[in-house]
């Protein structure tokens, strides 16, 4: 195993301006052959420790459970899901290794960034609260925390947890679920849920979840088929 | 079972038996098994045709991404418009089902479909042309063998007047010259395999060769390297020592990067990962080898004279601007002195993929990163990251300078408005 004299170079870029997020996002690591090494190719948009960058919307990936990771790598790298710098970096990786990338980033626990602080009118945060807790009956919303987990950390194995991440993100990817740009595995769980928020809800529960302080303890809830409301492809 | 159902599986079957014995007369050919028994003559020519197909690599067009395998589907978009690639599945219907060996035969060989309609040329027919009798036999024994699917083929959306076959009558006369593969007795059986599969299955000339106005390739320029028409990347020549030409590289190292993705001098991105990742990877290493000697040994054109001096200057702040950024953001993976740590990460001093008179490729690469394929002999690639969100143009342009130029690499400073250019294109 080979280490690292760049590393300790990096390092000492890094005491000067470490606060920043943007320098977890210089590529860096200790031994050639590791996973660390393996997955430079992600840093610059997901962070050293897959702890997301400040820069565009490119979200934190840290401490989500390993199925739900490995269904996205899959995803991207069979068009299913589509963005193109995605689609273009894993298009010929197998399996077992999208597996493994997975699973390195599911292990990682590095800090949440600062919630978002930005005004928000407090009506719209009031009813974000309430899809996140509680659903809309009248709607046929199911509460957010009913399958991505009580402190909202998501479920293994294939949920994600929502703490962490931008409000443009979340925004994003529920208007790609409602317009059927994005899709899970059937029976397409999410589907349900997005095609019966409208704009305001989707703006709402973005702008609350983007406010939530990071978890005590961020790991995933244990899978508890019994307990969800809509059948989800991604739990099988 | 209809009558003509049933007359159409016997001559298949026929067909496929008389392959076998083809084959089996042939010596060498046949791989002995473990267990000393060998399979039976259907077996084992499928299984022959199965490995051909890899090394054509037809799975890559003619399977829709995430789509059932050889159910084609998938869009080629080519400078004309959309080509919609055909089912080649055995469904009677709406795939090659009913083709008989020598419908198969037909088709590669000369261009011209079952019902006599002209192939269209993203169809690499032009060097299919030159793959033997035996070898499009067992091809099609394998694709008889495949499940059929039953999806219907998606009409060309072509504009006006490329959507007019007949055209393609004067496109054949241009640039289609038909005839089977003839070993030239003066090289060696290796060279010769090389030479078959590189020209014929391999259909390398394809992306290596410059594409014309009118989609045709010039055989006298075979090899000198061109732009991939629509996908933006640029595919080096192959007989020029300045780009990708293999005249100074060891027979491991092409080897290594034609089967690994990877290799000590260069590493595959783009659409040669494809090409690695679909199909040879999956080639035995004599092939793998075969194909290194004849590509070693493909004359090289070093005519064309280095840049001038006046050509390669720099600008002291360009310069500096492009160090500082090697420094910050490419050093750790490729070394201060762009050795890189092959073949994981590769060096770029003296590659000549950063050096060659197209920066296409390094300046992609710089915006967009990439992974090598995952192989076989090299499952867990290391991966380079996008850096089209962290570098403004004027940085990406001042450190893919630098690593033309820096080390004693022979290149030429790029333009900002190249990488703008470039960054307007999706990655793909």
């Amino acid at each position: 195993m080979m280490t690292w004299r760049k590393w300790a170079a990096a390092g000492m870029v890094c005491t000067s301006v470490c606060a920043s997020a943007q320098d977890h996002a210089v590529p860096a690591f200790k031994t050639l052959d590791s996973m660390e090494a393996r997955v430079q190719g992600c840093v610059t948009c997901h962070g050293q420790s897959g702890q997301g960058t400040s820069n565009g919307y490119f979200p934190r990936i840290a401490g989500k459970p390993a199925g739900y990771l490995f269904n996205q790598l899959v995803a991207f790298r069979d068009g299913t899901r589509r963005y193109a710098p995605m689609n273009y970096l894993v298009a010929y990786l197998p399996d077992p290794y999208l597996k493994e990338m997975a699973e390195h980033f599911a292990k990682q626990n590095p800090p949440f960034a600062t919630q978002e602080s930005a005004a928000v009118d407090a009506t719209i945060l009031a009813r974000g609260q309430q899809l996140a807790s509680t659903g809309d009956v009248k709607k046929g919303v199911p509460a957010c925390i009913s399958c991505h987990g009580a402190s909202l950390n998501g479920m293994s194995p294939g949920i994600p947890g929502l703490v962490g991440l931008r409000s443009s993100y979340v925004a994003a990817q529920l208007t790609r679920w409602r317009v059927g740009e994005r899709h899970a595995m059937e029976p397409d769980c999410m589907k349900r849920v997005a095609s019966r928020l409208d704009d305001t809800d989707i703006a709402a529960v973005s702008a609350w979840l983007a406010r939530q302080p990071a978890p005590k303890d961020p790991a995933p809830e244990s899978s508890n088929l019994v307990r969800m409301p809509f059948a989800c492809g991604s739990q099988r | 079972m209809g009558k003509v159902t049933r007359i159409v599986l016997g001559l298949g079957a026929a067909a496929v038996v008389a392959a076998g014995v083809f084959y089996l007369s042939l010596p060498g050919l046949l791989p002995a098994s473990k267990d000393g028994k060998a399979p039976d003559a259907t077996t084992q020519v499928i299984t022959t045709g199965e490995y051909l197909a890899r090394a054509g690599d037809c799975v890559a067009c003619h399977t829709h991404p995430g789509g059932r395998e050889f159910a084609g589907g998938r869009a080629m978009p080519t400078p004309f418009g959309n080509l919609y690639v055909p089912n080649i599945t055995p469904d009677e219907e709406t795939g090659i089902g009913a083709w008989t060996a020598e419908d198969f035969y037909r088709m590669m060989h000369t261009g011209v479909s079952r019902d006599g309609t002209l192939l269209y040329p993203a169809m690499p027919f032009a060097s299919y042309t030159k793959v033997t009798r035996a070898d499009s036999d067992a091809i099609y024994a394998y694709l008889m063998s495949v499940p059929p699917v039953k999806q219907k083929n998606r009409p060309h959306e072509l504009r006006f007047p490329y959507n007019q076959r007949e055209l393609l009558v004067g496109w054949r006369t241009l640039y289609f010259k038909q005839g089977e593969f003839t070993p030239d007795p003066a090289q060696t059986e290796q060279w010769n395999r090389g030479a078959y599969l590189v020209q014929g299955l391999g259909h390398c000339a394809m992306c290596h060769t410059a594409v014309n106005a009118l989609g045709g390739s010039s055989e006298a320029k075979a090899f000198e390297g061109g732009m991939i028409p629509n996908q933006n990347w640029y595919a080096p020549s192959l007989t020029s020592n300045r780009e990708a030409g293999l005249g100074n590289w060891s027979l491991k190292d092409i080897h290594d990067l034609l089967q690994t993705g990877v290799s000590h001098r260069s590493t595959v991105y783009g659409p040669m990962a494809e090409v690695t990742y679909n199909s040879l990877q999956y080639m035995s290493d004599e092939d793998v080898e075969a194909m290194a000697v004849y590509l070693k040994a493909l004359p090289q054109r070093d005519s064309e004279p280095p840049p001038t001096s006046q050509a390669r200057l720099v600008s002291p702040n360009v310069m500096e601007l492009g160090r500082r950024t090697y420094e910050k953001q490419c050093a750790v993976c490729h070394g201060d002195e762009g050795k890189g740590y092959p073949p994981s990460l590769p060096p770029l001093a003296g590659n000549q993929s950063i050096t060659m008179a197209s920066p296409v490729n390094s300046i992609r690469m710089v915006l967009n990163g990439g992974y090598p394929p995952g192989t076989k002999k090299n499952p867990r690639p290391h991966g380079m990251p996008p850096f089209s969100h962290i570098l403004n143009d004027d940085e990406a342009a001042a450190v893919v300078t630098y690593i033309r130029v820096a080390w004693d690499n022979s290149g030429t400073p790029v333009e900002p408005r190249q990488v703008n250019e470039l960054r307007k294109l999706l990655p793909e």
